[in-house]
C-alpha cells in the first residue's frame, strides 16, 4: 500500500465471444496492458484498427518502475492525445549533477533547444502513466481492453494466430491476424513462439527506494560515485511527482536481496544520505539485478514483439519504456498498411530491421553505462576514478563520465525504407531520422509542426505543382510552408534546411523517408513505394 | 594519420626522468592513478580514434605476447 497512491482495480468484464462460444478473428490482439501494450492499443486505434488488449491482471504496475520519459516518447504520446497530460502531471527537469566521493564533479544541463513542444525529460511514476493510458483506451471506441484475460497458449497459422485464453469464466479461443506481444521482460508469449532472448547479465544488485519527503532537493538528477554515505558504490536521486523521490543504491553482487529490503536496513541507508533530521516515509522498496538482452527477431510469424518482451536494458539512461514506445510508433502504421492491403506483409520485416537496430544501439549505451558505473576490475575502477577526478577541472574528461546516457531516438540511418539523399542538405534531418518539432502558425493560430503531421506527409518549402501524391490507396498530402502554415520563427526552415523548392517525404511515424531540392512527382512516388516495401527493397 | 613508432621525443632520458618524477614520491595507488590520468590526457590530445586504436593494440599485444603460456 502506498501512502501517495491508491491502485485502481479495473473490472473484469465477460466478453460476448467467450459467452457465445464463437471464435472471432481480430485484426490485432495486444498481449499485456503495461505502458507499451496500452500505447500499442492507442496507436492501433489512432490508425483505425480495432484492437483487443489482454492482461492477466486488473490494475496498473505495482511499485514504481519506469520514471523518466524522454522527449521522443512524449511526442509519440502527444500524437496519441495523452502527451500534454503527462507533461502537466510529471516533474520537468533538465539539470543533472554528478558527485564523486564528497565533492561535485560537474553539472550538466540538458539545455533543451527552444521551439519544441515537448520538454527534454519528465519524471512520472509508471502507475500514473498507465492509469492515464487506461483512461484513454477506455475512451476509445476502437480499444477493447480486457482485464483478467491470461494467454495460455498460442499457435501460429499462415494468416493468423490462434490464442487460448483463460478468464475467471474459464478457457476460450480467439484468433488474431496479428499479435503484438508487450508482456514484459519475462514474456510468456516469447516462450510460446520459442524465441531466443540472449545477452549479458550483470553481477550487481540495486536497491530501489521510493520515499516521500516534503523538503529537500531541487528537481534535478543527482548521481554519486562512491559517496561518503555509501562507500564504494553508486547512488542516484530523482524527483517524481507527489513529493515521491526515487533513490537507487548500488549494493554489489554479494548483497542479500531479502535482507536489504527490510526497513531496518533501508532506513539507516537513507538517513545516512539525507541526514538524520530529514523526515521521510518509505513508499516502495525493491532489490533488482539487471541484464542487457534482446530477442533474436522482433517478428515471429504473426507475432510482433515490443518493449521489454523484445529487449531488456539496464535502468541507467531510462531506455526501457522510452524505447518500447518507439517500437510501437514504428509498428502501428506498418500494421495498418498491411491490414489495408496497401503494403506487403514483408513491410513488417522492416519493423525488425529498424527496431532491432535501435535496440542494439540502446543495449550498447546501456552496457557502456553499466561498465562505467560498475567497473569489472581493479584497473577499470582506477581508470573510472581517474576520469572522475579529472572531470572536476577538465572539460574533456566530463565527456567520458557515464552515469547513464539519457535516452534519445536512434535514427534508422541504414533502413531499407529510406531513399538516400542525392542532393546536399545542411540539416541533420536525414532519411530515417525522427522529425524535429518547431513552432508554426496555422489558420487557427499558433501551433506545433509535429501536431500537423497525419499519415504520409510531404513537407514542401514553397508552392508545389500538386497537392498530393498517391500510390495505390495511400496518399501523401502536401503541407506547404507559406500556404498551409507559416514558419514565423524560421525554426522549421532552419532545422530542415528548407531552401525554396525543398520537399520532404515524412512517414506516418514522423520519420523522414526521403528529401529532395525540388518537387518531382515520380521521385516521390518511387520513394513512397519503397517506404511501403513495395519495390523489392525488402 | 598513423601512430608514430619511430623515436619522436627530444632528450628521451630527461623525459623518462620526468615520467618517474611525476609519481616517484607517491604511494602505489596514487602513482597508478597518475599514469591512468596521463593516458586519458594524452588520448584526448591525440584525439584521432584510428591512432588511439593502433596505440591500444600495440600496448596490448606487446603485453599479452610476453605472457608465459598457461600451464597445461
Amino acid at each position: 500500500m502506498l501512502a501517495t497512491y491508491r491502485y485502481p482495480e479495473f473490472p473484469y468484464v465477460p466478453s460476448p465471444e467467450q459467452r457465445d462460444g464463437v471464435v472471432l478473428r481480430h485484426p490485432v490482439v495486444v498481449i499485456g496492458a503495461g505502458p507499451i501494450g496500452l500505447t500499442a492499443a492507442l496507436d492501433c486505434a489512432a490508425r483505425g484498427i480495432p484492437v483487443v488488449v489482454l492482461d492477466d491482471n486488473n490494475t496498473v504496475s505495482i511499485g514504481s518502475r519506469a520514471v523518466c520519459h524522454a522527449k521522443r516518447p512524449l511526442e509519440i504520446w502527444d500524437r496519441l492525445g495523452v502527451g500534454e497530460a503527462f507533461v502537466e502531471q510529471g516533474v520537468n527537469w533538465q539539470v543533472g549533477r554528478v558527485f564523486f566521493k564528497d565533492h561535485r564533479v560537474y553539472t550538466f544541463d540538458l539545455l533543451p533547444e527552444a521551439g519544441h513542444k515537448m520538454p527534454a525529460m519528465i519524471n512520472l511514476q509508471q502507475y500514473h502513466l498507465e492509469e492515464r493510458l487506461v483512461a484513454a483506451c477506455d475512451a476509445s471506441p476502437k480499444v477493447d481492453l480486457r482485464w483478467k484475460h491470461r494467454l495460455l497458449s498460442l499457435q501460429q497459422a499462415d494468416d493468423h494466430a490462434l490464442l487460448t485464453v483463460e478468464t475467471p469464466d474459464g478457457v476460450f479461443r480467439m484468433e488474431a491476424q496479428w499479435v503484438i506481444a508487450c508482456d514484459g521482460a519475462n514474456s510468456e508469449t516469447r516462450r510460446m513462439v520459442g524465441a531466443e532472448f540472449t545477452g549479458r547479465f550483470f553481477q550487481d544488485r540495486f536497491l530501489i527506494a521510493d520515499v516521500v519527503m516534503a523538503a529537500g532537493f531541487p528537481s534535478e538528477r543527482w548521481f554519486w560515485f562512491d559517496p561518503p554515505f555509501h562507500r564504494g558504490q553508486s547512488v542516484l536521486l530523482h524527483k517524481q511527482c507527489d513529493n515521491v523521490w526515487r533513490i537507487d543504491f548500488q549494493l554489489g553482487w554479494d548483497a542479500d536481496p531479502d535482507e536489504e529490503k527490510k526497513p531496518e536496513k533501508v532506513v539507516p541507508r537513507i538517513q545516512a544520505m539525507l541526514g538524520k533530521d530529514v523526515k521521510f516515509e518509505l513508499e516502495w522498496v525493491s532489490v533488482y539485478q539487471f541484464a542487457c538482452r534482446r530477442i533474436d527477431r522482433f517478428r515471429h510469424g504473426r507475432v510482433l514483439f515490443a518493449g521489454d518482451a523484445a529487449h531488456q536494458v539496464s535502468p541507467f539512461g531510462a531506455r526501457g519504456a522510452n524505447t518500447g514506445v518507439q517500437d510501437i510508433d514504428n509498428l502501428a502504421w506498418k500494421l495498418q498498411m498491411v491490414l489495408l492491403g496497401e503494403a506487403p506483409v514483408s513491410l513488417l520485416d522492416s519493423y525488425d530491421e529498424e527496431r532491432a537496430f535501435a535496440a542494439d544501439d540502446n543495449l550498447a549505451h546501456s552496457t557502456r553505462s553499466t561498465d562505467f558505473i560498475t567497473p569489472k576490475s581493479r584497473t577499470s575502477r582506477m581508470l573510472r576514478d581517474a576520469v572522475l577526478e579529472l572531470a572536476e577541472t577538465e572539460a574533456f574528461a566530463r565527456r567520458l563520465v557515464n552515469s547513464g546516457r539519457l535516452s534519445t531516438p536512434t535514427p534508422y540511418v541504414h533502413s531499407s525504407l529510406n531513399t538516400p539523399d542525392v542532393e546536399a542538405f545542411d540539416s541533420p534531418m536525414k532519411p530515417g531520422t525522427p522529425c524535429a518539432d518547431a513552432r508554426v502558425r496555422i489558420d487557427t493560430g499558433s501551433s506545433w509542426w509535429l501536431n500537423q503531421l497525419d499519415g504520409f506527409v510531404l513537407l514542401a518549402f514553397g508552392p508545389t505543382p500538386q497537392r498530393s501524391v498517391r500510390v495505390g490507396g495511400v496518399t501523401a498530402h502536401v503541407l506547404s510552408v507559406g500556404r498551409d502554415l507559416v514558419d514565423e520563427t524560421g525554426d522549421l526552415t532552419q532545422r530542415y534546411d528548407g531552401r525554396p523548392g525543398t520537399v520532404y517525404l515524412i512517414r506516418p511515424d514522423q520519420h523522414v523517408a526521403a528529401r529532395w531540392r525540388q518537387f518531382d512527382a515520380h521521385a516521390i512516388e518511387a520513394a513512397l513505394m519503397r517506404c511501403l516495401g513495395k519495390n523489392g527493397s525488402l | 594519420m598513423k601512430l608514430i613508432r619511430t623515436p619522436n621525443i627530444a632528450d628521451p632520458d630527461a623525459f623518462y626522468d620526468s615520467l618517474l618524477a611525476a609519481q616517484r614520491d607517491l604511494p602505489d595507488d596514487q602513482a597508478e592513478r597518475v599514469l591512468a590520468k596521463l593516458v586519458l590526457i594524452l588520448a584526448n590530445h591525440v584525439g584521432d580514434r584510428a591512432v588511439l586504436a593502433e596505440a591500444l593494440e600495440l600496448a596490448r599485444s606487446n603485453t599479452v605476447r610476453r605472457q608465459p603460456p598457461a600451464p597445461a
